[in-house]
Parts: C-alpha cells; sequence; structure tokens
C-alpha cells in the first residue's frame, strides 16, 4: 500500500491516502476548514467542480514543488499532494471569492424560502448563511420556468434549480435507463427528462434526496408541513429490492408519518440510495423497524423544536453513573 | 519589414485549392520528407527549435505541448484540429481552409506522423458547412494519391483523417469542450486534470491543435525549424494570420512576419491602410473579442514609451494594465465616432449567450454583466453600475472551469479600466449618448 501524504489544511496537519481530494482530506478534519460543496456529491461518480463554492487557495503546491497554485482550485476536485498547503477559511482571496460565488448562485434564485418545502434542509440557505451577503445587488428580473411534474411523485420546480448536475448524475449512474439530462446552455439550461418524458424507475426517488435546492421536490409531502415542525425518526425495513439498503428516516408528525427519506450525513448527502417503494408507499409505523430518533446537527433548523438540555441537571452533573447513561442515550457529550 | 509569406505564400495561384496546382507549388514536400527521411521525434525535436507558439489564442509551445503526449502502449494517440473558430473578430482559419484546405491536411498529415496517431480529426465549426465540403474533397483527393489511408507513401504508416461539423456553440472551441462535442456529448468543458495530453479523446491521449499552428508544421519540416525560428521577433518566431477588421480602409486576412509594428500594420497601404474615412483611431481590439481592448496610445506605444509590435511579447507587455494579449489574431480598429459602452455590450452579450452554464460564476455573472451593460447603453445606468461591473467581473475572473469566464471579464474589465470617462458619460448624459449612437432626438424618450 502506497505510503500516506501529508497536507495541511488552514494550519490543520492530516495524513491521507494518495488521491484524495482536498475537500475529502478536509472532511476527515471536519469543522470549520470543511469547504462548502453544493454540487459535489461523494456517491455520485463525475459530480462536482460546477458550483465553485469550494474554491480553496492552494499557497504550497508540494514537497517537491512549492510554488503555490496560481489560481484557486476546486477543492472537490483537486488532489492533494505530499505536503501541500492548503487556505480555506484563514485566506481572505478565498472568502470574497466564494462570496461572490454565493451572490452568483442567488441572483437567479427566487428566494421563496417561505414557501419552499425545502427550506430548513437546504444547502443553498445553509451556504447563503454562512458565506453571503445580506442583501442583493441584483436588480433585474430573475429567470422563471413552469412547473413540471415528472411522474406522479416527483416535482421538478426548474427556477429554483442551481445546476449542480447531481440529479442528472443520480438518473445516470443509480437508476438505469437515463432520460434526464441537461437542456439548453447558459442561464437559459434547465434539467430536462428528455423531452418531459416521466422518469419512471424503481430509484428515481433519489434525485428528491439528491437537489441540493427545492427544484425537486417529493409530490406526497409538498406543502405538508415545515420540516422544523416534523420529527425524524431512523427506521429500516428488509426491503424486496436487492439494490435497496432500506435504510431510512421518517419524518413524523404527530402518530402520522409525513414523508421517508434516505439518511442525510452532515454533509447533505445520504449514507445509501433507497427506492421509490420505501420512499413513496410505506408511510405507516407498522411498515418499519424503529431505531430511534435521528441525530441532527444542533445548528439545523430542525433540531430548534426538539428537548435539548443545553445544560445538565444538576442532580446528574453530580452522578457519574447518570452521567454516562445521559451521554450513551443522546451519543453526544451534553455540557 | 517586407512581409514574408508563409502559409499564404502561393494565394494568389489560380485553382491553388486543387491538389494538382498545389503538388505543382511544392506541397506534401513535408510528408514526404517526413516520413523517408526523419522519425516522428525528429519532426517534433524541429517544432520545437522553431519556436511555434499555438495560434489560437494561448500561445503555448506547440513542441512543448506534443512532448508533454503520454505514450502508452497498446492505446491510440489522436490529433484534432480546432477549426471551431468562433471568436469574434477572427475569420483567418476560415480563409486559410477555404483557399488552400490542402496546407491544413499536408500539416494534420506531418503532425500525426509526429505524435504517432493513426485516427486524427478535423472539428470544425457547424456555420462552416460549406468549407467542410472543401475540406472533404480535398481530403478524397489526399486518398487518392496516396498521401492518406493504409501504407502513405509506402512507408507502413497509416493515417485516416475526418472532418467533423459542430452544432454552433464557441464554448466548442475550447479544447475539452470540443472533445466531448466530438464524442457525442454535451459541449461542456472538462474538468482539469487530467488534461487531453494524458486524457483526452475517448480518454486516450490527445493534442487539439489550431488550424493555423497545424498548417504551420508543413514550412518548418521543409524549411526546418532553425530557418523557422529566425522570421519574427525574439520568441514569437514565424508568421501570423491576422484578421484585420473593424473600421479599416483595407480589412482582410494579412499574413504578417511576428514583430510588425502595429502602427505600420495599422496605417501602411501594404496592409490596413489606415482608417477609414480618415477618421482618427480610437481603441484596438488586438487578439479577438477576448483579449483586453486599448486605447490608441497605449496600442501603438508601451507605457515605457517603446513602439508596440505585432507579437507576443509586445503586445503582452504592461500586463493587463497597460497591454494585451496577440490571441487568437481578430483584429479589431474602432474610429474616435465608435461607443466603447456599446462594443463592451456586444461582446458581453455574445459571452451570455454562449457561456455553457456549468459552473455558476460564468452562468450567471455572464447574463448579469450584460444586463448591466445594456441599462448604461440605453440611458438607465447608475454611477454605482461601473463599479458594480467591475467586481462582477473579478468575481467572475479565474473562478471558473475554463477560460469562457476569463474571456468575458477582460473586455468589460479594460473597457472601464481604459474609458471610464466614456461609461460616466453615459450616466451623466444618457440623451446625448442616445442621440450620438443611435440618432435619437433629445426630446424623444426612450423606453427599454
Amino acid at each position: 500500500m502506497a505510503d500516506k501524504i501529508k497536507v495541511t489544511i488552514d494550519g490543520q496537519h492530516i495524513e491521507v491516502e494518495p488521491g484524495t481530494t482536498i475537500l475529502n482530506a478536509a472532511r476527515q478534519i471536519g469543522g470549520e476548514s470543511v469547504p462548502p460543496a453544493m454540487c459535489y456529491y461523494s456517491k455520485l461518480k463525475g459530480s462536482g467542480g460546477k458550483c465553485r463554492t469550494c474554491l480553496v487557495k492552494v499557497s504550497k503546491g508540494s514537497e517537491k514543488d512549492p510554488r503555490p497554485m496560481p489560481k484557486l482550485v476546486a477543492s472537490c476536485q483537486t488532489q492533494v499532494m505530499d505536503g501541500m498547503e492548503v487556505e480555506n477559511m484563514t485566506s481572505p482571496e478565498v472568502l470574497e471569492a466564494r462570496k461572490g460565488v454565493v451572490e452568483m448562485l442567488l441572483i437567479n434564485h427566487p428566494l421563496d424560502c417561505p414557501v419552499c418545502d425545502q427550506a430548513g434542509e437546504c444547502d443553498l440557505q445553509n451556504l447563503a448563511y454562512e458565506h453571503g451577503a445580506a442583501g442583493t445587488r441584483y436588480e433585474f428580473e430573475r429567470r422563471k420556468f413552469n412547473k413540471i411534474n415528472i411522474g406522479d411523485k416527483i416535482q421538478l420546480h426548474m427556477t429554483r434549480c442551481i445546476l449542480c448536475y447531481r440529479c442528472v448524475y443520480t438518473a445516470d449512474q443509480i437508476t438505469d435507463g437515463r432520460v434526464h439530462g441537461i437542456l439548453n446552455r447558459g442561464d437559459k439550461a434547465e434539467i430536462s427528462t428528455y423531452i418531459a418524458q416521466a422518469i419512471d424507475n424503481d430509484f428515481s426517488g433519489n434525485v428528491i434526496d439528491v437537489c441540493p435546492v427545492g427544484a425537486l421536490t417529493d409530490k406526497t409531502f409538498r406543502f405538508k408541513n415545515r420540516v422544523w415542525f416534523t420529527k425524524p425518526v431512523d427506521a429500516h425495513r428488509d426491503c424486496e429490492n436487492p439494490k435497496c439498503s432500506g435504510k431510512v428516516v421518517l419524518w413524523y408528525k404527530g402518530e402520522e408519518v409525513l414523508r421517508v427519506t434516505g439518511r442525510k450525513d452532515q454533509y447533505g448527502e445520504v449514507e445509501s440510495f433507497i427506492c421509490n417503494t420505501c420512499r413513496f408507499d410505506k408511510k405507516k409505523t407498522n411498515d418499519w423497524v424503529i431505531e430511534g430518533p435521528r441525530q441532527i446537527e444542533d445548528t439545523s433548523v430542525i433540531s430548534s423544536n426538539h428537548y435539548e438540555m443545553e445544560h445538565m441537571l444538576p442532580v446528574v452533573e453530580k452522578d457519574p453513573e447518570l452521567m454516562e447513561q445521559n451521554q450513551k442515550m443522546f451519543h453526544k457529550k451534553i455540557q | 519589414m517586407a512581409g514574408k509569406k508563409i502559409l499564404l505564400e502561393h494565394i494568389d495561384v489560380p485553382g491553388i485549392n486543387t491538389y494538382e496546382v498545389y503538388r505543382k507549388m511544392g506541397g506534401y514536400r513535408s510528408v514526404e520528407k517526413a516520413i523517408k527521411s526523419m522519425s516522428p521525434d525528429d519532426v517534433v525535436e524541429e517544432v520545437k527549435k522553431s519556436g511555434l507558439r499555438g495560434r489560437g489564442g494561448a500561445g503555448f509551445p506547440t513542441g512543448m505541448k506534443w512532448s508533454f503526449l503520454a505514450k502508452p502502449e497498446g492505446r491510440p494517440r489522436y490529433l484534432v484540429c480546432n477549426a471551431d473558430e468562433s471568436e469574434p473578430g477572427t475569420f483567418k482559419d476560415r480563409y486559410l481552409m477555404e483557399k488552400i484546405p490542402h496546407a491544413l491536411i499536408e500539416g494534420m498529415i506531418t503532425s500525426s506522423y509526429a505524435l504517432g496517431a493513426n485516427t486524427s480529426y478535423i472539428y470544425i465549426r457547424g456555420e462552416y458547412f460549406y468549407v467542410l465540403r472543401i475540406l472533404e474533397k480535398a481530403i478524397a483527393e489526399a486518398y487518392a494519391n496516396g498521401f492518406l489511408g493504409k501504407n502513405i507513401l509506402g512507408s507502413g504508416y497509416d493515417l485516416d483523417l475526418y472532418v467533423h461539423p459542430g452544432a454552433g456553440a464557441y464554448i466548442c472551441g475550447e479544447e475539452t469542450a470540443l472533445l466531448e462535442s466530438l464524442e457525442g456529448k454535451r459541449g461542456n468543458p472538462r474538468i482539469k486534470p487530467p488534461f487531453p495530453a494524458v486524457a483526452g479523446l475517448y480518454a486516450c491521449p490527445t493534442v487539439v491543435n489550431n488550424v493555423e499552428t497545424i498548417a504551420a508544421v508543413a514550412p518548418i519540416v521543409n524549411m526546418g525549424g532553425d530557418e523557422y525560428a529566425k522570421i519574427g521577433v525574439g520568441r514569437s518566431t514565424g508568421t501570423k494570420l491576422i484578421s484585420a477588421g473593424g473600421h479599416l480602409n483595407r480589412p482582410g486576412v494579412y499574413e504578417i512576419e511576428l514583430g510588425v509594428p502595429v502602427e505600420e500594420f495599422i496605417y501602411s497601404d501594404e496592409y490596413c491602410g489606415g482608417i477609414k474615412n480618415g477618421k482618427k483611431l480610437k481603441a484596438v481590439v488586438a487578439g479577438g473579442s477576448s483579449v483586453p481592448i486599448l486605447p490608441a496610445n497605449l496600442i501603438l506605444k508601451t507605457a515605457n514609451n517603446e513602439q508596440r509590435l505585432m507579437s507576443y511579447e509586445s503586445l503582452a507587455d504592461g500586463g493587463f494594465v497597460s497591454g494585451t494579449m496577440l490571441g487568437s489574431g481578430g483584429f479589431i480598429a474602432f474610429d474616435e465616432d465608435s461607443c466603447i459602452v456599446r462594443n463592451t455590450w456586444n461582446f458581453a452579450r455574445f459571452y451570455h449567450h454562449e457561456s455553457c452554464g456549468q459552473c455558476s460564476p460564468c452562468r450567471e455573472g455572464t447574463g448579469w454583466m450584460e444586463k448591466i451593460l445594456h441599462r448604461l447603453e440605453y440611458g438607465h445606468g447608475k454611477m454605482s453600475d461601473i463599479d458594480l461591473l467591475v467586481d462582477v467581473s473579478k468575481k467572475i475572473e479565474g473562478n471558473t472551469i475554463c477560460p469562457l469566464g476569463d474571456a468575458a471579464a477582460w473586455p468589460v474589465a479594460s473597457a472601464i479600466r481604459h474609458f471610464r470617462d466614456e461609461f460616466e458619460w453615459h450616466v451623466n448624459e444618457p440623451k446625448l449618448c442616445l442621440e450620438r449612437n443611435y440618432g435619437i432626438s433629445q426630446k424623444h424618450e426612450v423606453v427599454m
């Protein structure tokens, strides 16, 4: 096995396998230094490089060739070299460029978050909140498209799309028989199901999960509820479809399962793809084996309505045994 | 400097587009010389010695590009000629292919031999369909005379040459988008690395060169690299085809020896013969629409008050602050009455239309710039728009997958850098501007 190579990202050292991209090396470090990614999806081959939000500065190319790279590079595409030094949050140039990219992504985005089903779990919303400016300098009409139904379960609202191409790769790689692609070019480009032919495939529902914005939404969930009012629960079932993992998140409102999605990790990527039967048809609690409440990031708006202890109760704090039990239960440190 | 002609030497010979006449004028000698007396590496070495630089715009040394070509065992290599000439202001390749198609084909055979390619492609712009017919006829003639096909000149070297038309997208002139398009896919630029020299067409090592670059290989092999390097000035060797357009007395395609002073090129009777109607020169776009525009004083003399020459180095003197690029040689001159804002808007509109839409800064930014420029041009602009334009162009430049983003940003940024007063005039005196540009009376209110 080849030797591991050393990289420094924002002053933090890590050793990774050769061939790792800067973004994945940063994800191994975790925390602040991970560049945001709107189009890269580790489970989809060929994705990435398009949105340009993950741009970073390479201030030292490698041990052998210490010259810095002349331009900012897309960290999801650039492989690490031994001794490479990368600046992400520490470089004002990167932050400035990223702010520019966020602005570009938003100029043709309708900003209809109040009526968008994705609000609360939207990558673009999070990105704009963290890296964008408060106002817009764009004073022209935004592009508009009509809503298109892709089959009876999925709706495409192209106006919201940021053309990350993730759904195209999903259609290409996860479903069999691709009927999904990009039409036209420039800012007139649009996602198409090849002349509006509906996607009819067992795995087509995954395009909803990979969509970073609210362009592809679940018609069985549309306008049912805000995500932060629902309660996510991990569950699984033995799916008849051999390609489907059957591991899902059920989103409850009271006793009712409002929707079923794949399990998304902290970077908004599903752990495994699920089939349409699991996603759209199994909406009763007794279809599933419940595993327990879904852990949601503290920063997410979804966790804001759940009972979370900010501080340990004094009685727990004094008793190490209770403390241990508590930590086991919540799978995380409570301060 | 008398005009030394290499590529267009026999342009006036009647019937030069046919095989017989071209052969009689010394055509296909380079193929014979290369295949019979040189090894492929010898040819690459001659090209390296010649100092030939890419004629498509970037000006990268061709010999070096060729030597980067990976040569793995058991996998084919390809040579692709980029004839997708769509840069506004550039029309030299069309002229060459239309008039002397065999010059390109001879260059293709010699270059393919040097690179060890047994299949080569000419990717031609869709709008040049009639040129495609000319090329196909010429290729058929070359096949009939044993310069293409199996066992060329009894040497055991095989080469098949195909012409493939694009579908009318500027972006397919970008080499990786061209390869995608050639493979039958949507013409989106690829993310580099890998570079085409390692994984290009059908994931095999590929060299993509401009028409003029490939055509120049034949005379280099004929006269030898050292001899070719004597032509020109400094590291800008050889001759270059310049497509001169705009407000010139004699627009057209000129073959110049690199190093001709810009002033001589514009004003001498041998070349463009001065500005039309005796007007004054206002500005020049020296290398196709993508390169920064320069005002008359900076195009004739550099910032150090030296004479500016038509060469890669001299035009780039001063960086982007006071210089430009030779680019593809699309030389556009503007007279004193032309409107820089209108012209910049026109370019911005082009890049907006041609952006592939793959990466966000270019997809959204080109449209945004076009809209702001449109507003300025039609008298609805604000003073803050000018700085906004500069800022947007900076946000695009360098942050995109392919150079189209840069190409869209440079003309806008340079126009504002050198002609800021004219932009301000558009904001302050919108009615005067409209009257000058469109002859609309001052009383008339224009509704956008």
